[in-house]
């Protein structure tokens, strides 16, 4: 009996690439379910954001699978995630994709992959702030996100930034918690924490 | 009967947050429905959006810090979250520390460096809005109504984090919700079909990406005006502040003249409930209420300073270093 396709039978035998995805399914909290991905397109379909990204959340999903880990850390499309969850409770296979989104996004800053830092700097300076101080602040987190990232913008919001200011909503110093000492062990031993599970993926 | 909580209140909501008005009008009706808020002690940043894009674990300990400090709270096992992201992360870190067993044992190993604990589950977070709904229900409500908001139209603006995604605590649908609307009515507002209730803002977008934030703060205000509300109602600190400080950005990046208000729904309660807009925080939105609501007889007294130190303010341009009036008038006698 001959093989109908002897091209084929010659070839070694298809193997899936689930590094990545296992990676990605590891380091997203709870179980995110990105495994059962049917490719519907759904995600995509309700997304406020989708316009504006390179790849639908469900091609992602596609590339993740396909182990083509340098394109999806790459990609725009974590970025614009607006974290509004729409996706998330219309998906079938009940994919938590906002979370897979922030997973993204994690890896794509540790590997420093991102392309454009205007996203990742301002959740960088957010976060300084809360880690210093126990709370977010917003006067401090907009200043010096816009001196880096859109100087030129101040001009172009300037009555909105008077207006904040005259209506008593802006606050000019941050206020510091009464545990902040606390705070930090329990941020560094956490981060500790999650380095040792990175190292272990 | 008093019905107790623990309260967090969130950074947004603090005096001199961008939501100060928010915990005026939160506080102001919380006594006539008899609830009372204990606000947990030493509470911090819930994260938001950002702390998790580039943290995982420390994220959820931060949250768990939270949750840690509430289930001390005067064994209240039932904690409010007025701002929907705090709502958001609060609840969820919550669902998915029970949910996964790995994650808790290491968020408690993180807490404990600080010295404290925190069982899943022994702490409920709920949305302001669920509270007055379904604890202090309509007719109670309905019952405090003395100047009813009759002739307002009112587009109600669920955002999405607190119908979405609803762990453990789904208190309304996810894609159409209701309980505003019903709300509204039940203070006597004409509320207008606004099929846009649940869609989002563009959150911290404003900050990443013009056109995408502009485009989506553009959708929910000309939704709104094209059912022709007077107002737009809020639950959320960040919904509030995307739609009406950045409306006249907004305005300007479309050329368009939208001038639609927007207030927090404790303010529409506190105004119903025949309270003083000036108590409630009214008068510190960017898109002057004061037209909508003197369509129902509420005046608003001005908040505005005197022109000729405004317009000294406004040649300086940059708005960011300067002290805030009030201040230097006390200053300066």
């Amino acid at each position: 009996m001959t093989t109908p396709n002897p091209d084929l039978a010659s070839q070694s035998p298809i193997t899936l690439e689930t590094k990545f995805l296992n990676q990605v399914l590891a380091s997203t909290p709870a179980h995110s379910h990105l495994e059962m991905c049917i490719q519907c397109g759904t995600c995509g379909g309700s997304c406020p954001s989708g316009a504006d990204m390179d790849y639908t959340p469900r091609q992602l999903f596609a590339l993740i699978r396909a182990g083509a880990r340098d394109q999806v850390l790459h990609s725009r499309a974590p970025w614009f995630c607006v974290s509004c969850y729409y996706c998330m409770v219309r998906c079938p296979q009940d994919i938590h994709i906002t979370d897979v989104m922030y997973t993204l996004k994690r890896m794509a800053v540790k590997s420093k992959m991102y392309d454009d830092s205007t996203a990742p700097d301002f959740s960088k300076t957010f976060i300084n702030w809360v880690e210093n101080f126990g709370r977010s602040f917003e006067l401090g987190l907009m200043s010096q996100h816009m001196i880096k990232h859109n100087p030129f913008g101040v001009f172009k919001i300037a009555d909105m930034g008077v207006g904040m200011v005259t209506k008593g909503r802006i606050g000019f110093t941050p206020k510091r918690i009464k545990g902040m000492d606390g705070l930090k062990a329990i941020l560094a031993k956490a981060k500790e924490l999650e380095a040792r599970d990175d190292e272990a993926l | 009967m008093t019905k107790r909580y623990s309260f967090f209140p969130g950074c947004s909501l603090e005096r001199g947050g961008a939501a100060y008005s928010y915990l005026q009008s939160t506080l102001a009706i919380a006594a006539p429905l008899n609830l009372e808020f204990v606000e947990i002690d030493d509470w911090n940043c819930c994260g938001a959006t950002e702390y998790i894009s580039l943290n995982r674990m420390a994220a959820y300990a931060l949250v768990a810090r939270n949750l840690a400090q509430a289930a001390q709270c005067d064994g209240l096992r039932e904690m409010v979250a007025p701002c929907s992201a705090c709502f958001l992360n609060l609840s969820k870190a919550d669902a998915y520390l029970q949910d996964d067993r790995a994650l808790a044992d290491k968020v408690n190993i993180a807490l404990a460096a600080g010295g404290l604990n925190y069982k899943p589950g022994s702490v409920t977070t709920r949305h302001l809005l669920d509270i007055l709904v379904n604890d202090v229900g309509y007719d109670a409500i309905a019952a405090q109504v003395t100047k009813p908001l009759k002739g307002l139209r009112v587009a109600p603006y669920y955002g999405c984090l607190i119908v979405r995604p609803g762990f453990h605590d789904k208190f309304d649908d996810h894609e159409y919700p209701l309980t505003l609307d019903k709300l509204m009515k039940t203070l006597g507002a004409e509320v207008v079909d606004f099929p846009m209730k649940a869609h989002c803002c563009g959150g911290h977008m404003t900050q990443i990406s013009e056109a995408s934030a502009f485009e989506m703060i553009r959708r929910l205000v000309k939704g709104a005006a094209d059912y022709n509300a007077d107002v737009m109602v809020t639950v959320c600190p960040m919904c509030q502040l995307n739609l009406d400080a950045f409306q006249g950005a907004m305005n300007r990046y479309y050329k368009s003249d939208y001038k639609m208000p927007v207030l927090y729904f404790t303010q529409m309660l506190g105004l119903a409930f025949g309270m003083s807009a000036s108590n409630l925080g009214i008068g510190s939105e960017l898109v002057d209420a004061r037209a909508a609501l003197a369509k129902i007889g509420i005046e608003v007294p001005s908040s505005e300073l005197p022109p000729a130190r405004k317009s000294r303010r406004a040649k300086e341009a940059l708005p960011m270093p300067a002290m805030p009036n009030r201040e230097i008038e006390e200053v300066n006698g």
